[in-house]
């Protein structure tokens, strides 16, 4: 109840000087709740996380995600330098194209996990806040100095999400309705230039915005004079995620987790998987074929209590079969859910197990995910065998 | 009656020896939309500072201590079922638990409720 305005305890215990975001003034006019995260000033929320959360799934929310590491890569043979470092398939990305990916350690541990996308003049990738100067310092480490990265920070990144979004972007820049899931492309608003992908973080159709700073402010004021649109603050934004299944990094992905456990394989193509060539290949096509023997899964927690991370789960056993890792209440199902790590033997959906919160044991049941189906706008698969 | 405050925001509503606590409007607007509230037992004691009960809201779950010693005489069995009382109603509905005051003098360390206005304001 006594979240710091002016700075943010690290785990170390020390106290750092937050930094402002290009919408700060705009979230506090907008009755944000501003809490440190990320090393900045972000509005945790503004009416409320439930509402704001209900919001988002039935219109379209708008949420500032500036505190995210914005990266262009550029120079000769930028394609092959990346795919040295990390495991995505940046050779066969198209232009406007977007793929996940992450950043592995030797081990095959995550650093990180991102976004990358093929611009016409650049790769541009997308990092954890949090993370993000710890990415730069080991990309520079490794990747050969012919590639220039470039750290954006003069650019917003806003993201709109929920069924309506498309109603309202549409409705600002004519053409964004043409993309479909993973696709982006550059756009122009009042003279802005502007990069958005149809991705998001929320499980539901949407748009992530690049857009210069200086721009960002009368932007959201536009959105959200329109009547689908609404801010929504980080308290919702964790929730909606955690409905649609998705990992958070430095809770349920850290570098001692690997892709194949975490159940990021999808990440990993087949060229990749075939060749490796990529840092921590080694150990991930060793754990491809043969996975460590952990579990990342969601479990539905039955009662009211949420099991939070860092609780333990067990089977009928006396020892601990894993933990949570990311646990809360699920505004759309009415119930509490999470996330975790546990013994894959017993990842089946429909496994019966008991997490422990404050020495209580709550019967949990092993659910798949995402626990909220997602509603991404994918482009239609090709027909297969068609006549000429 | 009588009612006392704490600097943890809980509010304690003296009735002969027996004390309602529930916490104030300040806190629940500060936790947020409330999910879950976990209720001490009936016949359960505390001393003054005592974990008492646990506020689970959908962002967090936040210890409520017990603003003053005493024995558990009752928990508010309506916030099982809709612990969102919390939210519509702190000061009232959504009380917690009563205690018996096992050392009235205690109350004396407490806030008058302008005097804890004034605190709030200085938040």
């Amino acid at each position: 109840m006594s979240e710091s305005q002016q700075t943010e305890n690290t785990e170390e215990g020390t106290e750092i000087e937050l930094g402002m975001l290009p919408l700060d003034a705009w979230h506090r006019a907008q009755g944000g709740r501003m809490v440190g995260f990320a090393g900045y000033h972000m509005p945790i929320q503004y009416e409320g996380i439930m509402a704001e959360h209900l919001w988002t799934r039935a219109h379209a929310g708008l949420f500032d995600v500036s505190h995210m590491g914005q990266l262009s890569f550029t120079g000769e043979d930028v394609d092959a330098a990346l795919e040295a470092v990390i495991p995505a398939s940046i050779a066969s990305l198209a232009t406007g194209r977007q793929r996940y990916s992450m950043l592995l350690d030797e081990e095959g541990g995550i650093l990180d996990d991102l976004m990358v996308a093929r611009r016409p003049d650049d790769i541009y990738m997308v990092v954890n806040g949090a993370t993000k100067y710890d990415d730069i310092g080991w990309l520079l480490e490794h990747l050969p100095d012919e590639v220039t990265i470039n750290l954006m920070d003069e650019q917003a990144l806003l993201a709109l999400q929920g069924p309506e979004a498309v109603t309202a972007l549409s409705r600002l820049i004519p053409g964004v309705e043409a993309l479909y899931f993973m696709q982006c492309g550059g756009f122009d608003w009042n003279g802005h230039s502007l990069w958005i992908s149809r991705s998001g973080y929320t499980g539901e159709d949407g748009f992530e915005i690049s857009l210069p700073a200086e721009a960002a402010e009368a932007f959201a004021d536009t959105l959200c004079a329109m009547e689908e649109v609404k801010p929504i603050g980080l308290g919702a934004r964790d929730s909606l995620r955690l409905e649609a299944g998705l990992p958070l990094y430095g809770h349920d992905l850290t570098p001692a987790t690997d892709p194949v456990e975490a159940g990021l394989s999808f990440a990993i193509g087949p060229k990749r998987r075939k060749d490796g060539g990529f840092i921590g290949a080694e150990r991930v096509l060793e754990y491809l074929a043969d996975a460590r023997g952990m579990s990342r899964v969601g479990l539905l927690v039955e009662g009211r209590l949420p099991a939070r991370e860092g609780a333990a789960i067990y089977d009928e056993n006396p020892h601990p079969i894993g933990n949570v890792t990311s646990g809360g209440f699920s505004p759309t199902l009415q119930r509490p859910i999470a996330m975790g790590y546990i013994d894959a033997a017993l990842s089946e959906p429909g496994t019966p197990l008991e997490i422990e919160v404050r020495g209580k044991r709550i019967a949990a049941t092993v659910a798949s995910m995402p626990f909220v189906p997602h509603t991404y706008h994918r482009q239609p698969a090709a027909p297969k065998g068609g006549s000429q | 009656m009588s009612r006392y405050f704490s600097e943890d925001h809980e509010w304690i509503e003296v009735d002969g020896d027996i004390a309602t606590v529930g916490i104030t409007d300040y806190a629940q607007e500060q936790l947020g939309d409330i999910v879950f509230v976990e209720l001490p037992e009936e016949g359960k004691t505390f001393e003054k500072g005592d974990d008492a009960a646990v506020v689970e809201s959908v962002k967090a779950a936040s210890d409520v201590y017990a603003p003053v010693s005493g024995e558990v005489v009752e928990a508010n069995g309506a916030l099982e079922d809709d612990p969102a009382l919390v939210n519509s109603d702190a000061e009232d509905e959504g009380w917690f638990f009563k205690l018996r005051l096992s050392a009235p003098d205690e109350l004396k360390s407490l806030m008058t409720e302008s005097a804890y206005a004034k605190f709030v304001e200085g938040l």
